[in-house]
């Protein structure tokens, strides 16, 4: 082989031995994260959308339902201190607090599981562990929200 | 010794031989360098260079490429902030290079120069954009009327109506707002801000009507519901494109639309 062979570009001779031949090749760069087929297929029903809707009147109106309830428990008439068996049982014989802390269980809670969700799909990469998150995350909730709205609806201020 | 720059790099001390007013400093510059030929792996490399701080990051590249390594790859056509090419990650900032005056990004320091985030590195700075590309494709750029015949005259539009969409025009597809979106940083399936504002251009534009179909496209799983209005695209846009007003924008339609 000849050292003083000139290529015509310029380019000078390759120091130090290639790392990578024909047998050998580089590594290969995993292909971008295709999107496959040329336009998305049209989505059946819009969850994404009304899951975004649903956070932002939810929101609104936790706001209400929250401040009102902090207010209640912790501010008005003697704080926190008041809250006991009693104070429970006497506000839960109204139907309008039941109310008030049914629809605040289920709208907190489905607002912060829908928020939770969205976290795990922004930072969850692999799909694996985004199904379990997702598993762990939706049965701690409808646990959550069954059991919160079996105590609102069956109470008996009477049990000793 | 008139700009506070040049009284750095006196302090610097540079070579200004007998001359106050060499325009000269030297600045470190740190590249992300990638070569699958030879290694899997990315690496820092610093470049030192004596270089005018007036002068813009590219040239500073151009100037590693043509005296220093030429093997250093990087894509550029323009030079002038126009073609979208040089997008690249300076100082942790997405911008493009061909607009960046090293004055104006700390030359004291050592200025980093990454490859965009949320694409597959093919070497050095250069990414593939083909995801990037095939989520504009995706939303139909171009101008669908319902109109059978070619109309035998312009199509004629109020300056109001030209207004509307005036923002979303100026995009040059550079790609520094998708690549700065951490949703798409994800999983890289989120259409990106780049592919949703070449739509909004499309859907408020009086003489199109795909607006209907577009935003059907962006009703996708992983269209316009994922942005999560971080503000990274708008302050990522070399064009000053008010990228995040222009998502919400197409959001509030769909829901208008619906409602």
């Amino acid at each position: 082989m000849s050292t003083t062979e000139k290529t015509a570009s310029g380019i000078g001779p390759v120091e130090g031995a290639s790392l990578y031949d024909a047998d050998n090749p580089a590594p290969l760069i995993e292909p971008p994260r295709k999107r496959t087929g040329k336009s998305p297929k049209s989505t059946r029903g819009n969850f994404e959308m009304h899951a975004w809707l649903f956070m932002r009147l939810s929101g609104i109106v936790l706001v209400v339902l929250v401040i009102g309830h902090l207010l209640i428990q912790l501010v008005l008439d003697g704080g926190v201190s008041k809250i006991g068996f009693a104070f429970v049982a006497g506000r839960w014989a109204s139907p309008f607090w039941q109310v008030w802390d049914l629809l605040m269980l289920w709208l907190a809670m489905l607002h912060g599981a829908n928020g939770l969700r969205t976290v795990i799909n922004d930072y969850a990469e692999r799909a694996n562990t985004r199904l379990w998150l997702k598993g762990l995350l939706y049965t701690a909730t409808v646990f959550t929200i069954l059991l919160g709205t079996l105590v609102i609806f069956t109470f008996d201020p009477n049990i000793r | 010794m008139a700009t506070p720059t040049l009284d750095k790099a006196d302090a610097a001390g540079t070579p200004e031989p007998g001359f106050a007013d060499s325009p000269y400093i030297t600045a470190t510059f740190r590249i992300r360098r990638f070569n699958p030929e030879v290694s899997g792996e990315a690496v820092w490399e610093d470049f030192q260079l004596e270089i005018d701080p007036k002068e813009r990051v590219l040239d500073a590249l151009h100037k590693i490429k043509w005296d220093h390594d030429g093997s250093l790859t990087f894509r550029r056509s323009c030079a002038h902030g126009i073609c979208g090419s040089d997008a690249m990650r300076i100082n942790g900032k997405n911008r493009l290079a061909c607009k960046t005056l090293i004055k104006d990004i700390n030359p004291a320091k050592p200025i980093t120069v990454e490859p965009i985030k949320g694409l597959t590195v093919l070497k050095d700075l250069v990414v593939d954009m083909e995801p990037f590309f095939q989520a504009y494709r995706d939303v139909m750029p171009f101008l669908i009327t319902k109109e059978t015949n070619e109309p035998t005259r312009e199509r004629l539009q109020s300056a109001e109506d030209r207004e509307r969409f005036d923002d979303t025009t100026k995009c040059i597809l550079c790609a520094a707002c998708t690549s700065s979106c951490p949703v798409f940083w994800n999983d890289g399936q989120y259409f990106g801000p780049a592919a949703i504002v070449n739509a909004h251009r499309f859907i408020f534009d009086s003489r199109d009507d795909a607006g209907e179909q577009r935003l059907e496209i962006l009703n996708d799983k992983d269209g316009v519901w994922r942005c999560r209005t971080t503000f990274n695209c708008t302050d990522a846009c070399p064009r000053g494109i008010e990228v995040t007003k222009a998502i919400q924008e197409v959001k509030r339609a769909l829901i208008t639309r619906r409602y």
